[in-house]
């Protein structure tokens, strides 16, 4: 008889990126199929789009760094990340806009860093404020929801519109701003919240449609908590600071801040607190940091979106926070067993 | 004693002001967003570079050590003032587009650390030389930087060329592409960063090319 030497770990957890990443891609699918219900194949066509040029990319430079390619390739980081990635994009966009946000993603905002796990910035994040600063026509394009406008965009013509470059201008009578941008311009022009709520867009809490998505991405959300793929401090501390700004000034004043409901059920706030900043590299790692983290990424996301420039700030607000993630781990290192 | 030589090398690669020693990096970074602002900017730095440089050294017999930086700085500063009032008469446009960085020549690192580091130490014929050719070398940075950014923010070259050359260069400015729809990226602070960091990267990575060659070439010779 042989007795085989075993060194430690004895239990050995099985969870490994590849596994985490499929988990993110499994929570992604109810809120993914809810935006392509609402929104038509566009959607879809971005995701596909996306996923292939990030792994085009990603061979590629792993090639030129003299990387294996296939083994980083199968760990489905670049997959979720370019996910991610293009469900920030408005549904219709021009095929090259995805291959530059795409091109700054995994470039520049991983490789360059030194790749998976190096990078201080979410690169999908990257490569969306990118293509909002350098794009703001073509970013800021957005569509109405089938709820409203009745009808999306086919199939054929959401792929003319992409590769061919067919005229938008058919399509006129369904583009629309986002909920939260025709709430800030309205404000911006006197208007008061209850009557921009009669417009059309708007459904019971925030946006039509935008809302059922975002309870959606709340599903997926759960699973992930439910999976141990994310830990609760991030999105519950990204979420309170949201519902706490928003509610203050929504007492104060209901008829020029929108209620704590439309905060959180429009735009990005859900996804990006359960998606997005929880992102495991280029969030912070200590539990209270997490918690700090989450509560500045909350309050930015109202800042911006209020009296900032932009109508969304999640990528704004993600890559702020990412700057002080050093910042934040270094105050909020656990006290070591026996120190003071 | 350096050779001409050896001033011309450094100045235009070994020891380039933007590239190797990164000074006067504020004007370069903030006016590139065409080649003809950066070659603007180039010439009016080069002039600057090559008067300082000449009057430091043709002084640097007279000047006592303890006073030597404040008679640099004056004789910069009035340098510059020359060529600012000279800009303002002959190219009004392109002053007008360059704005607040004719002025700020004179606080550019590279034009006090050649008074100090060669001109004052040298005769003024070598310290002419080094001031033509570090002013060569930071002029084809900025119109590089230039023609870099233009290419991928407008997907133009040589818009404006009328600034410089009068009306007649109008027809230097080349369109690639009509439906081009811009980068505004290159063109914001962002771009001018990212481009020099390119340029760097372009220059280290020639600079190392050769030497990886000889050693493939020369294997270490085996004893046995």
């Amino acid at each position: 008889m042989t007795n085989v030497i075993v060194s430690s770990p004895y239990v050995v957890q099985g969870s490994t990126l590849k596994r985490l990443m499929i988990q993110v891609i499994i929570a992604l699918l109810p809120g993914t199929i809810a935006y392509a219900w609402y929104f038509g194949p566009g959607v879809i066509i971005n995701i596909c789009l996306a996923v292939l040029l990030a792994l085009a990319f990603e061979a590629g430079i792993l090639k030129l760094r003299a990387k294996p390619v296939m083994p980083h390739l199968a760990d489905f980081s670049a997959i979720v990340a370019a996910w991610l990635f293009a469900l920030c994009l408005p549904m219709h966009v021009p095929w090259w806009l995805v291959l530059v946000g795409i091109g700054f993603t995994m470039v520049a905002g991983k490789h360059l860093y030194g790749g998976l796990g190096f990078n201080p910035f979410n690169p999908a994040m990257v490569g969306y404020v990118v293509l909002l600063i350098s794009f703001p026509r073509e970013m800021t394009t957005w569509y109405l929801p089938n709820s409203v406008s009745g009808e999306t965009l086919s199939l054929k013509e959401a792929l003319a519109y992409t590769f061919g470059g067919a005229d938008i201008q058919q399509w006129d009578a369904l583009s629309s701003a986002t909920p939260l941008d025709q709430v800030k311009t309205a404000v911006a022009q006197g208007i008061t919240v209850s009557e921009i709520r009669l417009s059309p867009v708007f459904g019971e809490y925030g946006g039509k449609g935008w809302e059922w998505i975002a309870f959606w991405w709340f599903i997926g959300g759960l699973w992930l908590l439910a999976t141990r793929t994310i830990r609760w401090h991030i999105p519950v501390a990204l979420l309170g600071a949201v519902l706490a700004m928003s509610l203050l000034f929504y007492l104060v004043n209901p008829e020029t801040y929108t209620s704590p409901l439309f905060h959180l059920l429009s735009g990005a706030a859900v996804i990006g607190a359960f998606f997005i900043a929880t992102d495991p590299v280029t969030a912070a790692t200590t539990d209270s940091g997490r918690i700090y983290y989450g509560l500045l990424i909350g309050c930015l996301i109202y800042v911006i979106r209020v009296w900032g420039g932009y109508p969304d700030g999640l990528a704004f607000a993600v890559l702020l926070a990412n700057m002080c993630v050093p910042l934040i781990d270094y105050y909020t290192q656990p006290r070591v067993y026996g120190e003071k | 004693m350096t050779t001409s030589r050896e001033i011309t090398r450094d100045g235009l690669w070994g020891n380039n002001v933007a590239l190797v020693q990164l000074l006067g990096l504020c004007p370069l970074l903030a006016v590139t967003s065409t080649v003809v602002n950066g070659i603007g900017l180039g010439i009016a730095t080069l002039i600057t570079l090559v008067l300082s440089n000449t009057i430091v050294s043709l002084i640097r017999g007279f000047v006592r050590k303890e006073v030597r930086l404040p008679v640099f700085v004056l004789i910069i500063a009035s340098v510059v003032t020359i060529i600012e009032l000279s800009m303002q008469a002959l190219f009004y446009d392109l002053y007008l587009v360059l704005g607040i960085f004719i002025p700020l020549i004179v606080t550019n690192c590279a034009i006090i650390g050649r008074a100090e580091g060669f001109a004052s130490r040298n005769p003024v014929g070598p310290a002419a030389l080094d001031g033509l050719m570090m002013g060569l070398g930071f002029l084809v940075v900025l119109a590089l930087l230039g023609a870099l950014r233009e290419i991928i923010g407008f997907g133009t070259l040589f818009a404006n060329a009328e600034l410089m050359f009068g009306d007649g260069a109008q027809t230097l400015t080349i369109k690639f592409n009509q439906d081009y729809p811009g980068f505004l990226l290159a063109i914001l602070p962002p771009g001018a960063f990212f481009g020099l960091a390119v340029l760097i990267v372009t220059k280290n990575w020639l600079d190392l090319r050769p030497r990886e060659k000889q050693e493939i070439i020369e294997p270490a010779p085996e004893t046995v």
